[in-house]
């Protein structure tokens, strides 16, 4: 049960995409989130689907793979497509017991829902093109100017990537408590919800107990190996800019630009 | 002054209640002298709760001693601010081999030493390249630490702490959750950097087995040094080691039972090698060469 959880959602493959800067990624897909919000009309509707399928393409992650991701929030994306088209007021459609369905609310329904689908798509793209330790690498470089606000900027990559490190090996030792404890009788699967939550405090403390031990043995061998922050710390694999970069930051602003030209014009 | 020096290192672990009065005292540490040669393979030994794993640990210190004074490399634990050179002196390797590689990929891991003191990226690399085939991982550089074995994550360890270009290597109970295919493989590791690299190997543990080719074996029992010597002088004493609960190597202690049943043969022997060496030459003299057969195989 447990070993069906897949983490950063990586598809690896050679594409441009998959080879560009995190950074460039990150602020990519800034720009692509807030771009959604941007336009009202079918034009920019259109520049948007061609920016998206566009990657997409390039990214060469299988269009079905992509969509997985969207199951996800199927419910979301109805409760909010219905309550907009009820909700919204404005022209009569139809209109039946208590429900009024608007011109409005039919054309705020739909943009919603395109903006949601769009919104999943593009930061799955990210996810998927990037490995989580380049999205932790990007992250603390890009946010590197918090360092002077007193954001600990380092040392949050840095859990995040030992967060990372750690998982797989806190699943397994789950699993080893979960058959353990089912060997001596406990019983995780029947009973409602409230049973089966009871049931996991019991194996939520060994795993707990186990897990401050190792943190404090990680502790005790990063300090034997002269980790003292990130002050005076250089990089095995410092991200540097590439052309290819720089071409993806004008394209990305150029895809924005458009947008807001026609958010403003038409 | 030698390479590593201890003179009368007690170190006690203090419990103290809610109010911060003294509960307990536990000397880990008792008036422990020793000294280690630049160079050297020595091994500490002792049974569970012997003080070995506290003395290791503040030749990193990561203790600092209660009183008394530990040399590393001429440079004193006390002082505070060579606290990082002699981290960067002496390298530490642990018993757990999860819980202390830090990155995703191997490689990365063993960069992460340099990275913490600040060696160039061009050097980093350099020194990842020459630790990962020093200790044979070359080909596993970019796999998850988490698809190793047990022994190809210990070696992934050293070379970790290799790659700060230590002289001096303290391996705590490296070998105590690993499998005997991958003790050798860790210890063989182990024994190639100090044979060919000069690098001081201090190994702690309690398998006896693996002391037999150390240079130098000391006995630790309740925080004191109680036995040294060479393997084979330490080993000779079948009796006293006993005494302090470790188990003699299975050749070693054959080879006392024979020596008490009354056959010829000198006391210390360690391996096999030398066991069937000594039976054939007590045989030739007890029987002009009759006592060879059925000697030798497992």
């Amino acid at each position: 049960m447990l070993r069906e959880i897949t983490l950063g959602q990586y598809y690896p493959s050679d594409s441009v995409i998959h080879r560009l800067d995190p950074r460039v990624k990150l602020f990519g897909t800034l720009l692509y989130v807030i771009s959604l919000f941007t336009f009202r009309n079918v034009v920019g509707f259109a520049i948007a689907t061609v920016f998206l399928a566009a990657m997409i393409a390039i990214s060469r992650v299988p269009f079905g793979f992509m969509v997985k991701g969207l199951r996800m929030i199927v419910i979301v994306l109805l409760i909010t497509a219905l309550f907009n088209l009820f909700l919204t007021p404005g022209k009569l459609v139809v209109e039946f017991w208590i429900f009024h369905i608007t011109e409005e609310g039919i054309a705020s329904a739909v943009k919603m829902a395109v903006r949601l689908i769009y919104l999943i798509l593009g930061t799955s793209l990210m996810t998927l093109t990037t490995t989580p330790n380049q999205l932790t690498d990007g992250m603390e470089k890009a946010l590197g100017f918090l360092r002077f606000l007193k954001v600990p900027v380092h040392e949050i990559a840095m859990m995040m990537s030992i967060a990372l490190r750690f998982i797989p090996i806190l699943v397994e030792e789950t699993d080893k408590i979960m058959k353990a404890q089912i060997a001596r009788g406990a019983d995780f699967e029947t009973g409602n919800i409230f049973k089966k939550a009871k049931a996991m405090v019991p194996l939520l403390v060994p795993l707990f107990i186990s897990a401050f031990r190792r943190a404090n043995d990680l502790a005790l061998a990063m300090e034997a190996r002269c980790y003292h922050g990130g002050e005076g710390r250089t990089k095995m694999k410092p991200l540097r800019y590439q052309k290819r970069d720089a071409a993806a930051y004008g394209v990305v602003i150029v895809y924005f630009a458009l947008l807001i030209v026609v958010r403003i014009w038409l | 002054m030698k390479f590593i020096e201890a003179r009368k290192l007690v170190h006690e672990y203090i419990r103290r209640d809610e109010e911060g009065n003294v509960e307990s005292i536990q000397t880990a540490l008792d008036q422990v002298d020793l000294e280690i040669e630049e160079g050297e393979f020595v091994a500490v030994l002792g049974h569970n709760g012997s003080g070995k794993s506290t003395f290791a640990k503040h030749l990193n210190v990561l203790l600092s001693p209660t009183e008394g004074s530990l040399w590393v490399d001429g440079k004193d634990v006390n002082d505070a601010d060579k606290l990082w050179e002699i981290r960067k002196t002496a390298g530490m390797v642990f018993q757990n081999p999860d819980n202390q590689i830090v990155a995703s990929v191997v490689e990365e891991d063993v960069g992460f030493g340099p990275e913490n003191i600040g060696v160039p990226t061009r050097e980093i690399w350099e020194r990842v390249d020459q630790s990962l085939r020093d200790v044979g991982m070359t080909e596993y550089r970019s796999h998850s630490p988490n698809k190793l074995s047990g022994g190809q994550k210990q070696r992934v360890a050293i070379a970790g702490v290799m790659a700060m270009e230590p002289r001096c290597i303290i391996l705590d109970e490296p070998t105590a959750m690993l499998d005997p295919h991958g003790r050798r493989e860790v210890l063989e590791a182990a024994r190639r950097l100090n044979q060919e690299k000069g690098v001081t190997l201090i190994w702690i543990t309690h398998y006896m087995e693996e002391v037999v080719h150390a240079d130098r074996v000391y006995v630790m029992d309740s925080g004191s040094v109680v036995l040294k010597g060479t393997p084979r002088e330490i080993f000779s004493q079948v009796d006293t080691l006993k005494k302090y609960r470790l188990d003699v190597p299975q050749m070693t202690l054959l080879a006392h039972e024979l020596r008490q049943a009354g056959v010829g043969i000198p006391a210390g022997i360690l391996t096999r090698q030398e066991l069937v060496e000594a039976l054939c030459r007590s045989g030739l003299e007890e029987r002009g060469g009759g006592g060879y057969a059925g000697v030798g195989r497992e």
